[in-house]
């Protein structure tokens, strides 16, 4: 933001610049689009959505009478007959943290008005999404057939199954939602509609490349809420 | 103008501080502000009726859409309190009423008055009418997820609604919904009761965050020219503390209401320990109760002062206003506001003091919860230095106000009794209870509502409404509020239970069946006198007298608005540049007795304006 230029008024670095530009009048985050603003603000909130599931996992794994199961079994992929533990979420996590990559990217392309180059690296975080989510939907059939369900399994604590379904469900959702909204925005870059100042289906809004970084924002969240739920469930 | 300055030094050499422009010279950059650096808002303006009046995306209608939403959720909560009233006074006179009916009517009345009504009032309804006019702004920022907010709002209203009318009728499990005993056969509304109770809270939290959201930037982010923090009215920082407030408090809410879902639904035991009933083990084990309780005050205290800061923050400025004198110590009640919304989420287990936790758990956090006091009592000071030697208006606006610095301290002390562990624990779960929170966020901020209605209806509707009707409203009310809860206080220290349909042969049964009659006849008299405001309501839409621009004389950006009521986009061609703070009331030396927040320095500048 540094570069940036605010008429009629100063932007200082550090401690300072925070404390003038919450002194200032119209805004508090200089040059900071609304939907961006919004962005992080839904973000921080959602931060708590995910840590009221964490915390209440850690109390619920903590306070059960129940041994939990061995996750580095129940967990683990059988490739050619030996059980290789973490292989499917190593997988997984590589995934998405490339389409976390591939996002950024989009944002970049996007802010230089490379409008095909933007379109088809939002394609491929879509691409890598929809993969994602496809994998999870293997993992759950998988422990489904081995009998994990929501209200007990037959490798330990009941509870095991609960969180495990209601967690990473809630997470695969929010993948769900970002791979909708990448194709929507696939198609809108794609159709210009940017360039063209087209107005929104519903919201009768004008369009900005900032939208992408926003989507962006709310995707490089949904990655790194993955990597909490990653060391919570297969690593401990 | 040149003797003026003469004039200024002299003075000026008194306080250097109270001089508006920096060397007390007029110099000819005094009104300079600067440019905008935000475009103008790219409005979508609606043409079809439905669009003006049901899906709108103006932040006005939408007020004064979850403004009647809420108004007729409070009446839903109004009449279920009659009822238990009934039950309770006049046993014989219910005898169509069960047990069940009145655990119903409890849970149902709390919900609502507590979420449906109070939260949607405060930050729906004020928080959409007033946050883009009092900043300065032409709309919301997102108006479209405005309109959103408030559909979704309906929807879970009437979700909540539908409950009463499915088999086994509407949840008993009291507000706090604490498991086991919520999902567990036995508890009225353990079917479909309580499912459509958590959908409906599930929805109303989506609903609230779109609305949040909206808040919360446009506040931050869409301010006019010259409108810096430090110069919003009050109002509008205990909206944005109490919407930052509930973007915190409301997950928690959702995550515990998604895991009940799930224990009730899928059989799954977040919340449900191991069971017997009948002598049969269910299928629920190793879950832990007490986790639901954590997760819900986490949300619930914080509930508390997201009602209590909007009408903190309404309150200072009818006070101001209507005592003709800046607020007393602004910014300390800007921090007080702040520091009382952060230490709420410190507290929460202070409702918890008998769920069996560690006790050391209970040392902490009565003593966050009695440092809450601190800031709060600066704050009835500073109402009450604002009213000190201030032109006081006793119009219906201010009796209200006095109204609520008299509830509210009242329903503090007792407050003060309740943090305490020792105290608490034999207080739990009595009477005392009901008084305590029903004064100090039942009524207080009833209080103010009631207030902010009479003082913004000219603006909202361009009639003034009738001040001696609004008069008897507020002496029945606030008379008949006393006549209710300060008996109950009283009850509660002789031990009677909060939450028990009938008495049977207690031994307290003597003394208590009258206090209990009269104060159901109190209920039934406050509860009748609220139809005055309707009624005052509709006589004046119909018949009552024009309000001309500005009726109270105040200075904050929502009286400037091109037309009354403001039209969409509120300000007409050019946004209003502000130039003070919104309390320059009795200034010495101006001209009227308030001094509008558009005024130029240059045009006040012989007065004693404060610096802002």
């Amino acid at each position: 933001m540094s570069e940036q230029k605010i008429d009629g008024f100063e932007l200082k670095p550090g401690f300072k610049g925070m404390a003038s530009d919450t002194g200032s009048d119209q805004t508090m985050f200089k040059g900071v689009h609304w939907g961006k603003a919004m962005m992080w603000i839904f973000l921080l909130s959602d931060t708590f959505v995910f840590s009221c599931f964490l915390i209440s996992y850690m109390k619920g794994r903590g306070s059960t009478i129940v041994d939990w199961p061995n996750t580095s079994e129940v967990f683990s992929l059988h490739v050619g007959g030996v059980p290789v533990p973490l292989l499917l979420i190593a997988i997984m996590t590589f995934v998405l943290i490339t389409s976390s990559g591939t996002m950024a990217l989009a944002v970049k392309y996007g802010y230089e008005k490379n409008r095909k180059m933007c379109g088809w690296l939002i394609l491929a975080t879509a691409v890598g999404g929809l993969t994602f989510v496809g994998m999870q939907v293997f993992e759950w059939s998988k422990l489904i057939h081995e009998g994990v369900r929501p209200w007990g399994n037959p490798f330990g604590a009941s509870q095991f199954g609960s969180f495990f379904f209601m967690i990473t469900g809630f997470h695969g959702f929010h993948v769900s939602i970002g791979v909708i909204f990448l194709f929507i925005y696939t198609y809108k870059v794609f159709a210009g509609h940017y360039e063209s100042k087209k107005r929104g289906w519903f919201t009768k809004m004008k369009g900005d490349y900032v939208e992408i970084e926003i989507l962006g924002l709310y995707w490089h969240f949904v990655d790194l809420v993955w990597v909490f739920i990653f060391a919570f469930f297969y690593l401990w | 103008m040149s003797d003026e300055y003469d004039n200024n030094k002299s003075y000026q050499a008194q306080s250097s501080e109270v001089l508006d422009g920096s060397a007390g010279s007029i110099n000819p950059d005094m009104d300079y502000v600067r440019p905008a650096e935000i475009p103008e808002q790219d409005l979508y303006h609606a043409h079809s009726f439905i669009q003006k009046w049901i899906f709108c995306q103006d932040a006005k209608v939408i007020g004064v859409q979850y403004f009647l939403t809420a108004v007729f959720t409070g009446i839903v909560g109004l009449i279920l309190s009659w009822l238990m009233r009934l039950q309770l006074g006049f046993p014989e006179l219910a005898g169509f009423m069960t047990a069940e009916h009145y655990y119903q009517f409890v849970t149902m009345h709390g919900m609502i008055m507590v979420v449906y009504f109070l939260t949607a009032l405060f930050l729906g309804g004020f928080g959409n009418y007033l946050i883009p006019l009092m900043v300065g702004a032409r709309d919301m920022v997102f108006p479209y997820v405005n309109m959103l907010s408030f559909w979704m709002f309906f929807v879970a209203v009437a979700v909540l609604m539908a409950s009463f009318f499915v088999p086994g009728g509407p949840t008993g499990a009291g507000w706090t919904l604490y498991p086991p005993q919520t999902i567990l056969e036995g508890t009225p509304g353990s079917g479909m009761g309580i499912l459509l109770m958590l959908i409906s809270l599930s929805l109303f939290v989506i609903g609230f965050t779109m609305g949040g959201l909206n808040y919360m930037i446009t506040i931050l982010q869409a301010r006019t020219r010259g409108m810096t923090l430090m110069r919003m009215p009050l109002t509008v920082w205990g909206i944005f503390t109490a919407t930052v407030l509930a973007m915190l408090a409301f997950p928690a809410l959702l995550v515990s209401a998604i895991m009940m879902t799930l224990d009730k639904v899928l059989q799954t035991s977040f919340f449900m320990p191991t069971i017997l009933k009948a002598g049969e083990v269910l299928e629920y084990g190793g879950g832990s109760p007490i986790l639901f309780q954590h997760l819900f005050w986490f949300f619930g205290h914080p509930e508390v002062y997201i009602v209590a800061l909007p009408a903190f923050g309404i309150v200072s400025d009818l006070i101001s206003v209507h005592a003709r004198k800046n607020i007393f110590g602004y910014r300390m009640m800007v921090w007080a506001i702040v520091g009382i919304g952060g230490l709420s989420f410190f507290v929460w287990a202070h409702h918890m003091y008998v769920s069996g936790m560690n006790p050391w758990f209970g040392f902490f956090f009565a003593t966050t919860t009695l440092i809450i006091a601190v800031p709060t009592a600066m704050k009835v000071y500073n109402w009450i230095l604002t009213l000190w030697r201030g032109n006081i208006r006793i119009n219906t606006v201010m009796l209200w106000c006095l109204g609520f610095i008299v509830t509210f301290v009242n329903g503090g002390i007792t407050g003060i009794f309740l943090g305490n562990v020792s105290v608490d624990v034999p207080l739990s779960d009595t009477y005392f209870v009901i008084a305590h929170f029903h004064m100090v966020m039942g009524i207080a901020p009833l209080m103010v509502i009631m207030g902010a209605v009479y003082h913004w209806f000219p603006l909202v509707a361009g009639k003034m409404l009738h001040e001696g009707l609004g008069k008897w409203h507020f002496w029945i009310t606030f008379l008949g509020a006393y006549s209710i809860y300060f008996p109950m206080h009283y009850l509660g220290f002789i031990g009677v239970p909060r939450r028990y349909f009938e008495m049977y042969d207690s031994p307290y049964m003597t003394s208590a069946v009258g206090m209990n009659e009269f104060i159901s006849i109190a209920a039934f008299i406050v509860g009748a006198a609220q139809f005055i405001l309707v009624f005052n309501i509709i006589k004046t839409l119909k018949t009552g007298k024009k309000a001309e621009q500005n009726p109270w004389k105040a200075n904050s950006l929502e009286w400037y608005t091109s037309t009354v009521p403001p039209e969409h986009g509120n300000f007409g061609e050019r946004l209003p540049v502000v130039h003070r703070w919104p309390y320059d009331f009795s200034v010495p030396g101006a001209k009227d007795d308030f001094i509008p927040q558009t005024t130029a320095p240059s045009e006040v500048a012989n007065t004693e304006v404060e610096k802002t």
